[in-house]
């Protein structure tokens, strides 16, 4: 039975090699993020920078439709107080409504509402932008960076580096490629259905400033905003990893008290 | 094994009830005292180990229920509320999630050491059967439970899974529409499937118990395959099993706790965060990783009728296990051939998985083709021929002699 278990294992390995070669798109560029790995935390700072690219640049076309401002103030978030979140709560416009007469109106928002959507419905959206930009909420989960089947194990599924990728991914086709441009279409490599995506290059140098004053070119611009929405995707990672730490700790304990129990009430029996 | 009841209640009370209904003395005599060989190793724990995850699973899945809305318009959304609002819903749901992973890699390892040890032979056929049907049962309820959040891939794979029914002939389209209530995958399909996944765990739980039930007729197996001959072949359930189960329980615990805390979304699919659009196909559609291999099947035959026929036989054909395998020797410890045709299905099996999670073309279509084949040979010729040709080890006299031979030399050894 053991020989059986190493040879599954070769098998499984052998495969996995094989997986690693594969499917169409340029893999993800494989940077790495703070919030990686098992004792890995989101950087307060970086996702308070990745919320103002966010709500600048991104917020203009794409929702983020499962996300609420007091979200923001939560723990393992980006830790704004609950005063920064009820006044960017307020620097947005809700349409509520009805009110007791039946009329629709707007209000400021309260940090118990939703992030408003750009848009009232797929159909304006698409007809703005050539396509309906996704949901921004769970994207760095519906998005696989790279494929393999130990390459995933190892390092992760790479939803976030799969859209700094995009972010930072726009280049010049070559000549050949040019005569196959689709119209209204901008030449991404690492985008996923096929290399010509509808979304113009969304960053430039400087586009966005900080308060804090660290850099803000396109590809720490583009980290910070991914970050951002690893952690809208994830919101409770972080409490994910402590709680998985203290019950591995307590699994560990009790398995091994649990093998001398065993151990002492098999004593005295051959077997 | 039922013998007359041992149990002596102490107490009058005790007395009264036993007298009118013996569940203690039952319960003693299936839990605590059941003689069970004392020679079995740690492959067997996967049986409690099993149990275990059915009951994990019906338990998260009962407080989940309490947070989900089965309607197209709001499930998905409503298994993100339990992600971000409800108390330990990201727990909950990730156990829950994973759970469905752990129990089939529990169950795949049941199953290929019921195959090894020869568990299906007789008088264990019916308790070999009983275990396929639940394998089957929990195949249709992993697949129901799949569908809830209403992903793009719950719902590209329902689409794929229950137009299968549809190459039925001439009744097919109707038992497709019927399956989905409608012209399409769509509400009525949602909310008969949440219905489903809802009532099928109980109907496991009862599976389980007639499984259970079997398995204690003729009693366990064991890795020499020979019968219990006495007392000293054998160890009271309590405390012996109990403490080893209880330990490997809490072992696989670990394991399953890596992924729920740690790669909670490695074993499912990016795609699936993607809320269903009937009007955008995903551009790989394929089913959980634990239905891989028979998908492989479904698509080596060319034909859509024969794929499904294959895919279903590929399973069915377990049931008849116990006569096509016609060696009179249960473990395969003393087949020395088999042991390496065991192995080599093994190995199949994983490729055949491997193969269902690429895209159907090139040489993955060739090779998906050989080892289908091969899966089905393997059942229908090397099987039935092996026990005829092969000449076997000779076995121990007994499972009491086979552990004091296997201990002999241990006693050289400085220290155990």
């Amino acid at each position: 039975m053991k020989k059986f278990a190493t040879l599954l294992i070769a098998g499984m390995t052998l495969f996995g090699g094989a997986a690693l070669a594969e499917e169409g798109a340029t893999p993800a560029k494989g940077i790495n993020y703070s919030f990686e790995g098992p004792f890995g935390t989101f950087d307060r700072a970086q996702l308070q920078r990745g919320y103002k690219v966010y709500k600048e640049v991104c917020s203009n076309c794409h929702s983020m439709k499962l996300l609420s401002f007091r979200n923001l103030a939560d723990k393992g978030g980006p830790s704004f107080t609950v005063e920064q979140v009820k006044a960017l709560a307020a620097s947005f416009t809700i349409h509520d409504g009805p009110d007791t007469k039946g009329d629709m109106f707007d209000r400021p928002g309260l940090a118990s509402d939703v992030f408003p959507s750009p848009y009232a419905n797929p159909e304006a959206a698409a007809a703005a932008n050539g396509a309906v930009p996704p949901d921004l909420t769970l994207i760095t989960k519906a998005r696989e960076g790279w494929h393999g089947t130990f390459n995933q194990l190892w390092n992760g599924i790479g939803g976030p580096q799969y859209v700094y990728s995009l972010l930072t991914g726009y280049a010049e086709p070559s000549a050949e490629l040019e005569k196959e441009k689709p119209e209204g279409k901008y030449y991404n490599p690492y985008f996923q259905a096929g290399s010509w995506i509808s979304m113009p290059p969304p960053l430039a140098d400087g586009l966005v400033t900080f308060d804090d004053g660290a850099p803000n070119n396109v590809e720490d611009m583009a980290k910070d905003v991914t970050a951002f929405l690893a952690w809208t995707a994830e919101p409770k990672m972080e409490e994910r990893k402590q709680t998985g730490f203290e019950v591995l700790i307590y699994l560990a304990v009790l398995a091994g008290l649990l093998y001398f129990v065993k151990k002492k009430t098999w004593a005295n029996v051959s077997h | 094994m039922s013998g007359p009841n041992k149990y002596q209640p102490t107490s009058a009370f005790g007395k009264w009830f036993h007298e009118r209904l013996p569940i203690v003395g039952f319960a003693k005599d299936h839990m605590l005292d059941f003689p069970t060989p004392k020679n079995l190793n740690y492959w067997y724990t996967f049986g409690g180990i099993l149990a275990v995850m059915l009951v994990v699973q019906i338990i998260t899945g009962i407080v989940l229920v309490m947070h989900y809305t089965p309607q197209t318009d709001l499930a998905f959304n409503s298994v993100e509320h339990i992600m971000r609002d409800v108390n330990y819903g990201w727990l909950l749901r990730y156990m829950h999630m994973n759970g469905a992973s752990m129990f089939f890699i529990a169950v795949y390892i049941h199953m290929f050491r019921g195959m090894y040890y020869g568990s299906y032979k007789a008088p264990r056929e019916v308790l070999w059967m009983l275990g396929v049907i639940i394998y089957l049962v929990m195949m249709a309820t992993a697949f129901m439970g799949y569908v809830l959040p209403w992903g793009q891939m719950s719902f590209w794979g329902a689409k794929v899974i229950t137009n299968l029914f549809s190459a039925i002939p001439f009744v097919g389209d109707s038992v497709t529409t019927w399956l989905w209530g409608g012209y399409s995958v769509d509400n009525p399909t949602l909310n008969r499937f949440f219905s489903l996944h809802y009532l099928l765990p109980f109907v496991l739980a009862a599976l389980v118990a007639l499984h259970i039930w079997a398995l204690h007729v003729p009693g366990n197996t064991n890795p020499t395959g020979i019968n219990i001959k006495g007392p000293q072949d054998t160890v009271p359930f309590h405390p012996y099993y109990t403490m080893k189960d209880a330990f490997a329980i809490v072992v696989f615990f670990m394991f399953y706790a890596l992924f729920v805390f740690y790669g909670p979304n490695y074993m499912g699919d990016a795609v699936n965060y993607v809320p269903a659009n009937p009007l955008v196909t995903p551009a790989h559609i394929k089913p959980e990783w634990y239905y891989l291999p028979f998908y492989a099947i479904l698509r080596s035959v060319p034909d859509k009728l024969l794929g499904v026929i294959a895919m279903f036989s590929s399973i069915l054909i377990l049931l008849a296990l116990p006569w096509l395998d016609t060696s009179k020797v249960r473990s395969g410890n003393y087949r020395p051939i088999f042991k390496g045709f065991f192995v080599v299905f093994a190995i199949v099996c994983v490729a055949l998985g491997f193969i269902g999670s690429k895209p159907p073309e090139g040489s993955y279509v060739i090779w998906g083709r050989i080892l289908t084949a091969y899966y089905f040979i393997h059942f229908l010729v090397i099987l039935p021929l092996l026990g005829l040709l092969e000449t076997p080890n000779p076995l121990p006299a007994s499972i009491a002699d086979d552990v004091l031979a296997k201990k002999k030399p241990m006693m050289l050894a400085p220290a155990e």
